[in-house]
């Protein structure tokens, strides 16, 4: 048997709608029709009005989230693309991140969001916007880079008493594979360390840690051992595991998907800069995708986000430092 | 107007609009005084409404109020113990010292406190009311209430649409009080009445003269009634006038003579009073009786609040997860 990053985001929702009557669905298209990228496949057909269709209205979809939440329910929004979650933007950020400050009540509520670069998906079916969220106080961001993570985080992040963004890659969905679901997995918040390697640290996350991988073994062909971080969770940031990877390394790339300015690779450098300094044998390094909107053309896009080509070179030239 | 309204009941109504004005009053003083963190906002001139509002809620039905609700706010079941704590800045109001003044509430009551996002409250009552559904808990309503102002934000129209969709117990209350801020309804909206908009959305309107009380009753009632019944949201549109600035910092010199000497700018609470002596048999005396004693209750809160200090940010908690291992260690190195 085999699984898809997909499918396992699908099993994961069929498992808690079944052990726990406080969750359900709510967004477009998730019903009968069984979601965008079918990760509700049946679902609605399993758990009748459990798994309820949304208008066009991500503003309206995570302002009801709350409510529910409020009154002790666990919805799970699927936003379309995340690019469309900037729509209920306000919702998410003043609304559900600030309801347990105010109030000490929790806002249980996850919000998928199908997130980064397929080829052809143009500027407005792309993004990554983990960063964005991770500034805000009162969310938590998981960004899953492999199915056994999908799935026990997808699990995990329902059950957390606490709002949620689930950035679930759509890179991986389909071709991404495994034997089977996990029986244990390491907890929201942990990194996670994909590969061992004494030369140099790369922090990565979320589709990246499998170009990062690729990279790593092209690396290897020539003599170096790269560790690749897994930080699983984006916010909070397993400061202690990266720290520890680079005091055995001495060098620091981070790989991103999003965008440069600020981000997870600025505030990963920041802190290994701040709490490290003199574990390092070399300026710290960061790729992310260019400061444009995201092309469409295959061509265009190819070269827009960090490749396994584009990590090689950069870990060359910081291992050479 | 036949005068048919429990007179109990509307001696309760009266009763919460004038606790709700002379706090109101009290409030402007101390900030006037320099006794207040932040702004301060009345509810003047929207008591009769707001107080309709809270009356037709019970215990399990969730009601979302905004800026100048103080009426329906004690209708709803708030004591002048929290709301002069949160509008003081006490560590024992509600909010905790984390939010101030209008911004208050109790949401495992039912009682949504408001973000300053106009519109945003309402699909937090909608998601409510679908998990009541959900839970199988019957003949529980939800209320709105919202500005001519927040008609015009995308959330509104997101909220409305989605409640006529679940067809949800919803009353989504309008207080048309002519300002959005500065704003004259003008600049706001282009339709004849706001209430037309409901249906474009597919519900039940309700307009009203929000300076009458006794018409605020009843309509607020029926469309309590029917939203109870299951025919699904109720929108309501009040007419009347802001009678205060936006805060206390504005002194509103925007209102137009012509709107305040029109029949929207009547005072609902001087109306209630005539109300009152004239067809419920209620002395000018009782009510004088009710305002002192009312004064008195809220200046021995005042008292109580201002000896209660304010939070002590050494000892306070800095976490905004409830998931208290999962917030992140880093911040100000102050504290």
């Amino acid at each position: 048997m085999s699984i898809t990053y997909l499918e396992a985001i699908r099993e994961a929702q069929a498992y808690l709608l079944k052990n726990d009557p406080s969750v359900y669905i709510y967004g477009q298209d998730v019903g009968d029709f069984g979601g965008a990228f079918k990760a509700t496949k049946n679902l609605a057909k399993e758990f009748p009005g459990r798994v309820i269709d949304a208008p066009i209205s991500e503003d309206a979809m995570v302002g009801s989230a709350v409510g529910a939440a409020i009154e002790g329910m666990r919805p799970i929004i699927e936003v379309q693309f995340a690019d469309f979650s900037t729509v209920g933007f306000n919702q998410v950020v003043n609304q559900a991140a600030t309801l347990f400050w105010r109030t000490e009540v929790p806002c249980p509520l996850t919000l998928r969001l199908p997130s980064g670069g397929t080829s052809g998906g143009g500027p407005f079916h792309s993004q990554c916007l983990e960063s964005i969220y991770a500034r805000f106080p009162g969310l938590i961001v998981c960004t899953p880079a492999t199915v056994e993570d999908a799935y026990s985080m997808l699990i995990e992040s329902v059950m957390l008493n606490d709002p949620v963004i689930f950035c679930e890659h759509k890179y991986l969905y389909f071709h991404l594979k495994a034997d089977s679901l996990p029986q244990e997995a390491l907890p929201i918040g942990k990194a996670r360390i994909a590969r061992e390697g004494r030369d140099m640290t790369i922090v990565t996350y979320s589709a990246m840690v499998h170009e990062c991988l690729e990279a790593a073994t092209e690396l290897s062909q020539d003599g170096s051992e790269v560790e690749v971080v897994d930080l699983r969770t984006v916010k909070p940031i397993d400061t202690d595991t990266v720290i520890a990877s680079v005091a055995r390394t001495g060098r620091l790339l981070c790989v991103a998907e999003e965008w440069p300015w600020g981000g997870v690779n600025a505030e990963v450098i920041s802190r290994v800069v701040a709490e490290g300094f003199n574990l390092l044998d070399a300026p710290p390094q960061r790729i992310n995708a260019k400061d444009t909107p995201i092309p469409y053309h295959p061509k265009l896009w190819s070269v827009h986000r960090p490749t396994a080509q584009s990590i090689v070179a950069a870990a060359k030239n910081l291992l050479r430092n | 107007m036949s005068h048919e309204i429990e007179r109990n009941k509307i001696e309760r109504a009266y009763r919460y609009m004038l606790t709700a004005r002379i706090l109101d009053e009290r409030l402007a003083q101390l900030y006037r005084g320099g006794n207040v963190y932040g702004g301060v906002f009345l509810g003047k001139g929207q008591e009769a409404l707001s107080v309709s509002v809270g009356m037709s809620m019970s215990k399990g039905d969730v009601f979302a109020p905004l800026i100048r609700d103080g009426a329906g706010r004690l209708a709803f079941g708030e004591t002048i113990l929290d709301a002069l704590r949160n509008c003081l800045g006490s560590p024992l109001g509600p909010m905790r010292s984390r939010d101030g003044n209008v911004h208050r509430g109790k949401p495992r009551e039912g009682y949504i406190p408001m973000i300053s996002h106009l519109g945003a409250t309402i699909s937090v009552v909608n998601g409510a009311l679908m998990a009541k559904r959900m839970k199988g808990e019957r003949g529980r309503i939800g209320a709105a209430c919202i500005g001519d102002g927040a008609t015009s934000t995308g959330a509104f129209h997101e909220a409305l649409n989605q409640a006529a969709i679940e067809k949800l117990p919803l009353l989504l209350v309008v207080a048309n009080n002519q300002y959005a801020y500065s704003t004259p309804t003008t600049a706001q909206f282009a339709c004849d009445q706001l209430s037309s908009k409901a249906q474009g959305y597919g519900v039940a309107a309700h307009d009203v003269d929000g300076t009458d009380l006794e018409a605020c009753m009843t309509t607020v009632e029926k469309a309590a009634a029917a939203a109870r019944n299951g025919d699904g949201p109720q929108l309501i549109v009040a007419e009347l006038l802001r009678l205060c600035g936006h805060g206390e910092h504005d002194d509103a010199q925007y209102v137009t003579r012509e709107i305040k000497n029109s029949e929207v700018g009547r005072d609902c609470m001087e109306r209630a009073k005539e109300i009152l002596i004239t067809h419920y048999d209620y002395s000018d005396k009782e009510l004088e009786e009710w305002a002192t004693l009312t004064m008195e209750e809220i200046n021995q809160a005042i008292r109580q609040v201002q000896s209660e200090g304010g939070p002590d940010p050494f000892t306070h908690s800095w976490k905004a997860l409830a998931t208290r291992e999962l917030c992140e260690p880093l911040g100000s190195s102050l504290l």
